[in-house]
């Protein structure tokens, strides 16, 4: 499969991508590592006339320290995210969560930000961040804006992401030696989640996160709220699917899910409380 | 578009469309067709190629992407004629049944050694999760790259 015919630019720059970006409008489309966007072109799922090459923006591949939280450049690779010493340090469940996206292949070309700013409520990377309460620093035509990531995630495939916007960072705040878990199911290696769970704990506070239990990643403020009450792991893990609207698929009817999200949260908080 | 790529050593030139993808430049340009497209979708593995020393699914990138870039494909792993010692353990392992996967079997099992040259039988089985083999062969697979990395 091909994708359609579109007209194709490379930006040195996120200012020299913003530019263009904003001259082709709607039908443009930013490509970084392209794992997500070639897939939807080949399909006719997407089929934009204009695609605006940011993957050589170099500048934005990084993993900084930055005090209480980390700072990762939106073009850092999914391999570079799970081998980074400063993140395995420092906010381990993403290291982790990273090295679930696709397969080697994949995690050598897909992006970070490709990833958040693709929002697939199936994607391992998008429910991670909300998880950890991540805020996305965005780049548009007359500066920066930060959006966190509970706000961002908009319906299936819709971010708050303006047309003429480009995530440029994600940060996320350290977790200070918190227990974590990351769960995944599936039914054959690589596929994306059936469901899965990004979860961490420390005493009183925690966050829980759901893939694909609805048209965007799904925070579960219930589980968290419950736990904050001194809910045991068992009875906040009832309230998994609480804030979560799944939808039928050719692998799980509703009900599974909701259960499958029920039992994983569950395994998820008692890996993290140990 | 022009585009310049270094395949297996030797840097081309080609006309492009944008829309180009990576393994049609290989196969219709470059006229090497070891590569092969299998599903076409980035799950099964078999167009993996080296980019700039690391496996990638060349259906899911385009030739544009990959301008100025250095392409290794299963031709250009031989010297003089000399497989390569992954080849070698392919070869002597039965790692290939039909061998349709095989180039791509053998560029991401390259790949893997690059990264982790003595993996475990395990670490081998989740280090190729992203090439299917459709014989089923597996445990042959498995066996070759154990034995490659273990020369």
């Amino acid at each position: 499969m091909i994708p359609a015919a579109f007209e194709y630019k490379r930006a040195g720059s996120a200012e020299e991508a913003i530019n263009l970006i904003g001259q082709y409008g709607d039908e443009a489309k930013f490509l970084a590592g392209g794992h997500s966007l070639i897939p939807l072109m080949k399909l006719r799922l997407a089929q934009p006339t204009m695609l605006v090459d940011i993957g050589r923006v170099k500048d934005l591949s990084y993993i900084k320290d930055a005090g209480d939280h980390i700072a990762i450049g939106a073009l850092t690779r999914h391999m570079d995210v799970e081998k980074s010493p400063v993140l395995s340090q420092h906010v381990p469940l993403l290291a982790h969560a990273a090295g679930y996206v696709g397969d080697a292949q994949v995690r050598h070309r897909g992006t970070i930000g490709g990833s958040i700013a693709h929002a697939d409520p199936a994607g391992d990377i998008p429910a991670t961040t909300l998880a950890l309460g991540a805020t996305y620093v965005v780049q548009g035509p007359n500066g920066k804006r930060e959006i966190a990531a509970k706000d961002f995630y908009k319906g299936f495939l819709e971010s708050a992401l303006a047309a003429d916007e480009m995530l440029v960072e994600i940060k996320v705040p350290k977790m200070n030696g918190a227990g974590w878990s990351f769960q995944k199911f599936n039914r054959r290696a690589v596929d994306w989640a059936i469901v899965g769970v990004a979860a961490w704990r420390n005493n009183g506070a925690s966050g829980v996160a759901l893939v694909n239990m609805g048209s965007t990643p799904v925070l579960a403020s219930a589980v968290s709220s419950a736990l904050a009450k001194g809910a045991s792991v068992a009875d906040a893990a009832a309230h998994a699917a609480d804030d979560a609207e799944p939808q039928a698929d050719l692998n799980a009817s509703v009900e599974y899910r909701t259960h499958l999200a029920k039992v994983l949260v569950r395994r998820a908080l008692e890996q993290a409380s140990k | 578009m022009k585009v310049s790529i270094t395949i297996n050593g030797s840097a081309q030139s080609h006309d492009v469309e944008p829309r180009t993808l990576l393994v049609h430049y290989i196969r219709d340009q470059a006229k090497l067709t070891g590569t092969n497209i299998g599903c076409d979708t980035s799950s099964c593995g078999a167009c993996t190629v080296h980019l700039d020393g690391e496996a990638a699914k060349s259906c899911t990138i385009l030739a544009a992407q990959a301008d100025g870039g250095a392409v290794t494909t299963i031709e250009g792993l031989a010297i003089n004629g000399e497989m390569h010692p992954m080849q070698k353990a392919f070869m002597e392992n039965h790692g290939l049944q039909c061998g349709y996967c095989t180039p791509g079997m053998v560029m991401a099992a390259i790949g893997l050694l690059n990264e982790n040259p003595k993996p475990t039988d395990e670490e081998v089985r989740l280090g190729l999760e992203g090439n299917l083999c459709r014989c089923t062969g597996y445990h042959n697979i498995v066996k070759s790259v154990l034995a490659a990395a273990n020369k």
